[in-house]
């Protein structure tokens, strides 16, 4: 098991590299240096800040030196100021942090506590009444764009009903409450964006765990467990159940850059300021340094998930630990 | 019953599809025509979806919308299928160092949340319908890839290609008239699953204003007015999203009903 997590460790390395060098290469794509573009898409951006541009990613040397030089910086977590406000890049995304992990982690909680009992009811009784009910929601979900139902529940129930805010994550007189009344406030601001981001995963995994739900009933080892006369309550959660929930924890990790994804989306509509409504501005602002360390940042959280979800993975099905030690 | 999936499918994508070929005979307005006499009207006969805060007529701009979005669905599809269908091949068919090269970075773009390599690419080069379809062919292959690949791994085995090999047919041979057509089953699957995905993407990028630029028409960007309309104007939110989300739902039933057919 430990020489497996080492192993998937030293994995990142290369992974990493390929990172920073295909967010290296993006910005390096637009014809000319972006530094003139940026000064052609904004006139605001003096000769100056074009100068401080050309300095920090050092565009007057050979492109590997400069990547090197970028890397080197990269490590030391110094991505550079932001073009808006010119404050630096890492405290703008530390401050961004917390709310985005709070939704997404929100999210991956209620799919996951929605979206097994699902697809194992499902399983049990397939193509029977509840198993199509499910279907069809499945479906729905796997078609629903998000901002769309976004717009539809705002609507519904910010504005018709008048129960949930629809933007923002507290009221404005959010300092007066106490303890409980903050977290409630809070709690209400959320429900929408959490129910949004969580839509397109409930469908997946419901799918998923229908699916491999059914396949461990088929498994021999359940005609043994229902022959030796264990009881179907028995049959079912210990010994199909626990199989079949196995591959779900690599899918939870599978569905982290779907969800920082969508939350560029919802983090927008509901005006969330987390790191997906600051990428957005970020883009629409020509904010280079920000959009690069943005885009970083995305492919790191996703490595590290799927990591986690391995390790985790191996931890629960040793099996797989050691087949790779072979 | 996998049949009605397959044919409920292909009825719908094929009735968007002939409002987006027929778009100038059969569209009642012209999709950018302002009009300051008939702002925010709802659905009435002379405008049957309402028209927008510019007087446009809803029901005109979505079907040209529907050439727009579908067109940069297929597309970047197509895009998509041809990265992943040649890297999956070589990385199936020579294995060894190309194929731990190709996963490789496979992997790594598998890493970056597409939205977010979509954003930042649209950042810098100009969002145009061009480029929307290109940067969302250029990200979404990784799956066709992978496809690809394991599909080739089980075929190589089998005796009709080691006979193929065995009498010396060039590997250009084996590959193109062999293997990938004998792996198409699945990856048409994946493909049409794709056109789904990229319409959804390209929908998502035009409501953020970084996708198709107004005045040009796309399902998308009819939404961009949507939020500062909430509760004044319905028709707005609710038929260019009923349009993602019957299309979208086409192209699953399609290839749901694929799935099983092929087994």
């Amino acid at each position: 098991m430990l020489s497996y997590i080492i192993r998937r460790l030293l994995g990142i390395i290369p992974l990493l590299l390929g990172i920073t060098i295909i967010s290296f290469s993006i910005i390096h794509l637009a014809p000319g240096k972006p530094t003139t573009i940026q000064q052609a898409l904004n006139p605001k951006v003096s000769l100056e800040v074009r100068e401080r541009l050309d300095k920090l990613y050092g565009l007057d040397k050979p492109l590997y030196v400069q990547y090197i030089n970028w890397l080197g910086r990269l490590v030391k977590l110094d991505l550079g100021r932001s073009f808006g406000d010119d404050r630096l890049v890492v405290d703008k995304i530390l401050e961004r942090i917390p709310i985005t992990l709070v939704i997404n982690l929100l999210s991956l909680f209620f799919i996951f506590i929605i979206a097994v009992p699902l697809g194992v009811k499902s399983a049990l009784k397939p193509n029977q009444a509840f198993d199509k009910y499910v279907t069809i929601f499945v479906f729905l979900g796997f078609a629903m764009p998000t901002f769309w139902l976004a717009l539809l529940l705002m609507n519904l129930f910010g504005i018709q009903l008048a129960w949930l805010p629809i933007s923002g994550i507290k009221s404005l007189d959010f300092e007066y409450f106490n303890i409980w009344g903050k977290i409630g406030d809070l709690s209400r601001h959320l429900i929408l964006p959490v129910i949004v981001s969580s839509i397109g995963g409930l469908a997946g995994i419901s799918r998923y765990m229908r699916s491999s739900m059914i396949e461990a009933l088929a498994q021999p080892y359940i005609y043994t467990a229902r022959a030796k006369g264990l009881p179907e309550k028995s049959v079912v959660y210990k010994h199909a159940f626990r199989n079949a929930i196995l591959p779900i924890v690599t899918i939870l990790g599978l569905s982290i850059p779907g969800l920082l994804g969508g939350s560029v989306i919802f983090e927008s509509i509901f005006a969330i300021p987390g790191i997906g409504r600051l990428f957005y501005e970020a883009v629409m602002m020509r904010d280079y340094p920000l959009i690069m360390a943005e885009v970083v940042l995305g492919a790191v959280l996703t490595m590290f998930g799927n990591l986690i979800a391995d390790i985790a993975y191996a931890y629960v099905d040793p099996r797989i630990g050691y087949k790779n030690e072979k | 019953m996998r049949n009605k999936l397959l044919f409920t499918g292909l009825i719908i994508i094929l009735f968007f599809s002939i409002i987006a070929i027929l778009a100038p005979l059969i569209s009642p307005y012209n999709p950018s025509e302002i009009d300051a006499d008939s702002l925010l009207v709802p659905p009435s006969p002379r405008h049957l979806l309402g028209t927008d805060s510019l007087g446009r007529d809803i029901l005109s701009r979505m079907i040209y919308g529907a050439r727009i979005s579908l067109s940069i669905g297929f597309i970047a599809v197509g895009i998509a299928l041809a990265i992943g269908l040649v890297l999956g091949a070589l990385a199936g068919f020579y294995g060894g160092l190309i194929d731990a090269l190709i996963m490789r970075f496979v992997d790594i773009m598998l890493c970056f949340p597409t939205f977010f390599l979509i954003l930042a690419v649209v950042a810098i080069l100009e969002p145009s319908i061009f480029n929307i379809m290109v940067i969302i062919g250029l990200t979404s292959w990784m799956g066709t890839a992978r496809l690809v690949r394991a599909e080739i791994l089980s075929l190589k085995e089998r005796e009709f290609i080691q006979a193929e090999i065995a009498i010396g047919a060039s590997d250009f041979r084996i590959i193109t008239r062999h293997l990938i057509p004998n792996a198409l089953g699945p990856v048409l699957v994946s493909a049409i699953l794709g056109i789904a995905g990229a319409i959804l993407l390209e929908s998502g990028l035009s409501f953020l204003g970084l996708g198709v630029q107004p005045p040009t028409a796309s399902w998308g960007n009819i939404l961009i007015e949507a939020k500062s309309t909430l509760g004044v104007a319905w028709w707005i939110t609710i038929f260019p999203g009923l349009a993602i989300l019957i299309t979208i739902l086409g192209f699953n039933l399609i290839a749901e009903g694929l799935k099983e057919k092929l087994g």
